[in-house]
Parts: structure tokens; C-alpha cells; sequence
């Protein structure tokens, strides 16, 4: 049949068709732009179930379309985040964003789609280059710092991918991508690669030092397909692991203490998006029916509302040129409509019942009790309250609410204010009719989210929550909203190890006078016979000792490892 | 609309609301019979309480962590 190909291309073709087109029709061409994940998706309905696509070479097969439940499910939501994004991004008349959006959403769906770990490979550098673009297109010197330090971490997250992917062919001679141990070599390197995507605890930093360097309608695409394409991945090769329920249970509870001290409302949000990948990691490392499925359902209705979340906040940089809540409040006398769409953003990420988050993340809840972890539900439901608190209230009070600073922009242009209606009817949907949703999971359960003590309970939680956020306020103990930096792991490649570079480079002149007198001393009779100086002779000998240093140090290692 | 949110009396009325709701969710705890899945669920009114001190918990760690954890913002440029 001629639609059994991978979705991937026509996002390819589509931006090959952009770049070439773009000097004859000018910046119009970006009015076609939503019909490419429309058409696209079409074809990925008339897909037969079980097409396929692939290559071999030589003794390798590269399989480019797989089809089942979980990539389909997948292949949905990437769609139709990619339509929501350029509806939202038709003011954006820059050719490096629209062509890095479009390579973008394609390279997300060629990895969701691909059979093997090759292919993955290739899409998962793919990702890692085309989004980079989407951080360097706000053009500020701030944004290609962060754009850089992104796309080092991202590249190297694609390096681990493939040293795992080829010690696995060597070990079983298939590069077939299927559930596997973290154990071995293969697997640990491999779920280390998933982890810096997925933005697991100490590897999250270049998550919230790089997406709100992005430009408005760059952040909502970067916040729709990298980290969610490491969730399926996680669900696909490491369901069952137990160690990602430990890791999970962490990711939901620090960013949000970090979310409540910072300021940049945007980068507030990037640390709520670890927290709810949290939820999901978990899921998927319970591997249960329930809770993948609780997983895979939770990230297609994060998409869609932390999508309009940052959207709300993209209409907000749009307007007013900053989303820094020190300096904002008071938006919504002019901004009443995204002021309304925001809310219902924060309701869902909340897990507000008739809300998309509630019938998602119950779904995780209620497998974490199954199984028997007490204390770390205990610590889902201490994050839980804690989303509300900083996501739900935080960035609707701050922004739109809070004190008047005066400001009177203007509402968010139309085209925004229809994508996030999109959203916003989405998380509504999903939150009142479940059964839609959860007909697409990929695995079969039985459940059903409103009943009495699920709703009492959860009203009770976010009630009482905000009852908190009140009275914090009243007494004065809430913390002001001020222009700062939060030290995180990245202090580490960001000022330690510059700073001891530059130490090192200090000492090194300050000795060097005295090094040189000694050496050429000690090594007079090497170098008059050579005809060597006394430097280059020291240089030499160096250069062999660190060499020697490294080989032994690699010889313990592997030794060690191979044992 | 616009003023809405300016007139004191709006604000006493919204807030008045909300501790209605507030205590009427505290009550409901205590006529409905929830269901029990864990131990710790069973303490009378757990979730009203542990949403409560969860938030306080959170907002006066970060303004510890805060003291410990913030520079300039230019911190990372100089």
C-alpha cells in the first residue's frame, strides 16, 4: 500500500520543501505549516497494524517502522503536538525555527517509530541537533550558552546510546530494541542515555538551564518531544526496573523546592516538568499494566498541559518581553482570556478532578499502593500537593494576579489564543471522558478514576494545600518572588570546574620559571645528547607518564568491570 | 472584570468562600466513609492535614535552601 512508510517523512520532506520554497514564497509559506502534522496524522490512521519498514545492510537490520499500541500511541500525541505548536508559532517568521521545529517533530517520531537501536540512534541525534536550533533561534548571549552546554549533554546522551547499542550486538548479534536489563554493560549504558534524556536526578540540568532560554514557541516544542520520547523509550526497554521507581520518587520531589525560589516563571515550569516525568518514571518502573499504562497516559496529558502552560507563558513573553515574576502581576485586566486558558492548565497539572492530570496520575498512584511502597507514595502524594503549590497556584497568582506593576500589554495575539484553546479543550476532555484516552493504552486494565474516596481525597489534598499557600502569604513567611540565580548541578561545569582551570593555569605560571630551572638540571645530560632542549624534553616525558597514568587507570577499571 | 480583583471586598468574599469549602471537605471526611487502602490513610482527616503540612514543610525548606542556594543574577556571567 503506498501509505506504509514512516511518518518521519513527511516532517523531512516537509522541511526540504520549506528550505527550498522559503526564498520564492518568503515567510507566507509558514501558513502551511499546521497542514503537515494534519496530513501526516491521516496517513498514520490509514497505517495498516502491522506495517514495517526496513533496511538491511550487511548483517544489520535497521527497521524503520514498527507499529504496535505504544508506538501508536505515541505517534498520536506527537501529532498533535506538533499541530497545536505551529498554530501557536504562525507569528514566528524565522526559517531556522520553522525548519528545527519540523526536523524536530519528525526525528521525535522516527525514534518512537523505529524498531532497532540504530535507527533510535540516528533519531535521537537527530532530536538532540534540531532542537538545539529551537534554543539558539532567541539569539540572545544568554540562549547560546545555554543552547551549547544543551547540545554537549544531548550529544553525549546519543554517544552512551550507541557504545550500548554496539555492545549489545555484540553480545547477542541483534540490535532489535526490546525490554532489557540494566544490568549488563549494554543495558546500563543504554538506560544511562535514557536517563539524561528523561532528566533523572544530578543529569535533569540542561532541562531547566536551556528551555526558557528558548523563544516562546521554541519551549513548547522542546517541552512536547525530548523527555517524552525517553519515557516511551523507558517503557519500551526498562519496564519492571525497579531501580527507576526509587529515581521517579526523587525526580517528583526536588524541583519542586526549587520551583518555589524561582523566579523565572518559565523555569519554574522546566523544574515541574522533572517532577511530572517523576510520576511517570515511576510508572514505568512498577511495570505493571496499571502503571504503565498510568506512564504512558500521564505524558500524553503533560504534553498537553504543560504544553498550554508554557503557552500561557509564552503569551506572556510575547507581550510583555520576560516572564520573571518579581516584575510581573496584575496581567490579567488586559490578558483575561490566556489568564482563563493558564488556569485551566494549572487545574490539570494539579490533578484537579474533571481535570486530564487527575484521571493520569491516579493511575500511578493506584499502582504505587499495589505494590506495596508505602513511604514512596507517601513521598507522590508530598509531590503532589507540592505541584499545586507551585505549578496550579504560583504561576497564575504571579503572573496574572499578585501586585499590579502597572502593566497593560495586550491580549495574546489570536493564533496563540486558539492554540491554547486546543489544549485547554483537550485537558478538559481527557478529564471528563477518560474512556477516550484510555482506550489508546497499549496494555489491558481495568479502571476507572472517580469514585468518592478518589475525588474527597484529592479535593481535600489540593484544597488544604492551598489553604497553605493562603496562609503562608497572610503571615508574611511566603518567600518574595526575587531576581536571582539558584545554584543546581550545572555550578559544577558552570563555575567549579572554569574556576579550577583557571587556578590550575595560575599556579602552572606562577611555577613555571622555578619548574623550568629544575628540569633543565635534572635533564641537562638527555638533552645535549638528543639536541632536545630541556623543555622538550620534559614535555616529552610528561606527556609519557600521563599516557602510562590513563592506561593503567583503564586497565584497573575494566578489570574490575569484567570480573 | 477588570476591577474585580482590586475591590477589597471581592477578595473577602472569594477568600470567605474558599474556607467554606475548606471545612466543608473537612467535614464531608467525617460523614462519608472513604475507603482505606493503607494504615496511615485511616488518622481522621489525613489528607486535609498532610496537604497542609506538606506545603508549609515545602515553602519553609526552599527559604532555607534559598539562603544556601542564591546569587546574583548575574552570577553565571562574570
Amino acid at each position: 500500500m503506498m501509505a506504509e512508510y514512516p511518518p518521519f517523512l513527511n516532517f523531512y520532506l516537509a522541511a526540504l520543501f520549506y528550505l527550498l520554497l522559503s526564498p520564492l514564497f518568503g515567510p507566507r509559506l509558514r501558513f502551511l505549516l499546521p497542514l503537515v502534522p494534519l496530513l501526516s496524522l491521516g496517513q498514520l490512521i490509514i497505517l495498516s497494524p502491522d506495517a514495517s519498514w526496513s533496511w538491511q545492510l550487511a548483517s544489520l537490520s535497521m527497521e524503520w517502522l514498527r507499529v504496535d499500541k505504544l508506538s501508536l500511541l505515541f505517534g498520536y500525541l506527537f501529532h498533535l503536538a506538533a499541530f497545536i505548536g505551529f498554530v501557536y508559532a504562525l507569528h514566528v517568521k524565522d526559517t531556522l525555527q520553522q525548519v528545527s521545529a519540523l526536523l524536530y517533530a519528525g526525528s521525535a517520531l522516527g525514534a518512537v517509530f523505529s524498531g532497532d537501536l540504530l535507527s533510535l540512534f540516528l533519531f535521537w541525534e537527530m532530536m538532540a541537533v534540531s532542537s538545539s536550533g529551537l534554543v539558539f533561534a532567541r539569539q540572545t548571549q544568554t540562549a547560546r550558552g545555554a543552547g551549547i552546554r544543551y547540545l554537549i549533554v544531548q550529544v553525549l546522551s546519543g554517544v552512551l546510546l550507541l557504545s550500548g547499542a554496539l555492545v549489545q550486538f555484540q553480545q547477542t548479534g541483534t540490535l532489535r530494541f526490546d525490554a532489557m536489563q540494566a544490568d549488563g554493560i549494554a543495558g546500563g549504558l543504554i538506560l544511562f542515555a535514557f536517563g539524561i534524556k528523561c532528566a533523572f536526578p544530578l543529569l535533569h540540568n540542561w532541562l531547566v538551564d536551556a528551555y526558557p532560554e528558548s523563544t516562546a514557541s521554541g519551549t513548547l516544542f522542546l517541552s512536547a518531544f525530548t523527555t517524552k520520547v525517553a519515557v516511551y523509550a523507558l517503557a519500551r526497554g526498562f519496564a519492571g526496573t525497579e531501580l527507576l521507581v526509587y529515581i521517579g520518587a526523587i525526580m517528583t520531589c526536588f524541583p519542586i523546592f526549587y520551583a518555589v525560589i524561582e523566579n523565572d516563571l518559565r523555569r519554574v515550569l522546566a523544574y515541574s516538568l522533572i517532577n511530572q516525568l517523576g510520576f511517570m518514571v515511576c510508572g514505568v518502573g512498577l511495570g505493571t499494566a496499571l502503571a504503565l499504562n498510568g506512564a504512558v497516559a500521564h505524558a500524553f496529558a503533560d504534553v498537553i498541559f504543560k504544553g498550554l502552560l508554557f503557552m500561557s507563558m509564552g503569551a506572556v513573553l510575547h507581550r510583555v518581553g520576560h516572564t520573571l515574576g518579581s516584575d510581573l502581576g496584575g496581567l490579567h485586566k488586559t490578558m483575561p482570556k490566556s489568564t482563563l486558558l493558564c488556569i485551566i492548565g494549572a487545574g490539570s497539572i494539579s490533578a484537579f478532578p474533571l481535570f486530564s492530570g487527575f484521571v493520569t496520575k491516579s493511575m500511578i498512584m493506584s499502582a504505587m499502593i499495589e505494590a506495596g511502597h508505602d513511604w514512596l507514595w507517601l513521598a507522590l502524594l508530598f509531590a503532589s500537593a507540592g505541584v499545586f503549590h507551585h505549578a496550579g497556584i504560583k504561576i497564575p497568582f504571579f503572573a496574572f494576579f499578585a501586585h499590579d506593576r502597572g502593566l497593560r500589554p495586550k491580549e495574546a495575539p489570536v493564533h496563540m489564543l486558539f492554540a491554547m484553546s486546543m489544549s485547554a479543550f483537550l485537558c478538559l476532555l481527557i478529564g471528563m471522558f477518560p474512556q477516550l484516552l484510555y482506550r489508546l493504552l497499549p496494555w489491558q486494565m481495568n479502571y476507572w478514576p472517580y469514585d468518592l474516596t478518589h475525588t474527597l481525597t484529592q479535593l481535600q489534598l489540593l484544597f488544604f494545600s492551598a489553604l497553605a499557600f493562603v496562609w503562608l502569604n497572610k503571615q508574611g513567611i511566603y518567600p518574595p518572588e526575587l531576581r536571582s540565580v539558584n545554584l543546581d548541578s550545572d555550578w559544577l561545569y558552570r563555575k567549579y570546574l572554569p574556576n579550577m582551570a583557571r587556578w590550575l593555569w595560575s599556579v602552572r605560571e606562577f611555577t613555571q620559571p622555578g619548574i623550568a630551572r629544575v628540569q633543565s638540571v635534572i635533564l641537562r645530560p638527555f638533552s645535549h645528547q638528543s639536541g632536545l632542549t630541556a623543555f622538550d624534553t620534559s614535555q616529552l616525558l610528561l606527556k609519557l607518564l600521563l599516557g602510562l597514568a590513563i592506561l593503567i587507570g583503564i586497565g584497573l577499571l575494566s578489570s574490575d568491570l569484567f570480573n | 472584570m477588570s476591577g474585580f480583583f482590586d475591590k477589597a471586598n471581592h477578595i473577602k468574599w472569594i477568600l470567605r468562600s474558599f474556607y467554606g469549602l475548606c471545612v466543608l471537605l473537612l467535614v464531608l471526611d467525617f460523614l462519608l466513609h472513604r475507603h482505606h487502602y493503607l494504615q496511615i490513610e485511616k488518622i481522621p482527616a489525613f489528607y486535609p492535614l498532610f496537604g497542609f503540612v506538606a506545603c508549609v514543610t515545602l515553602v519553609v525548606v526552599a527559604k532555607w535552601m534559598r539562603r544556601l542556594l542564591k546569587r546574583d543574577e548575574d552570577y553565571y556571567d562574570g
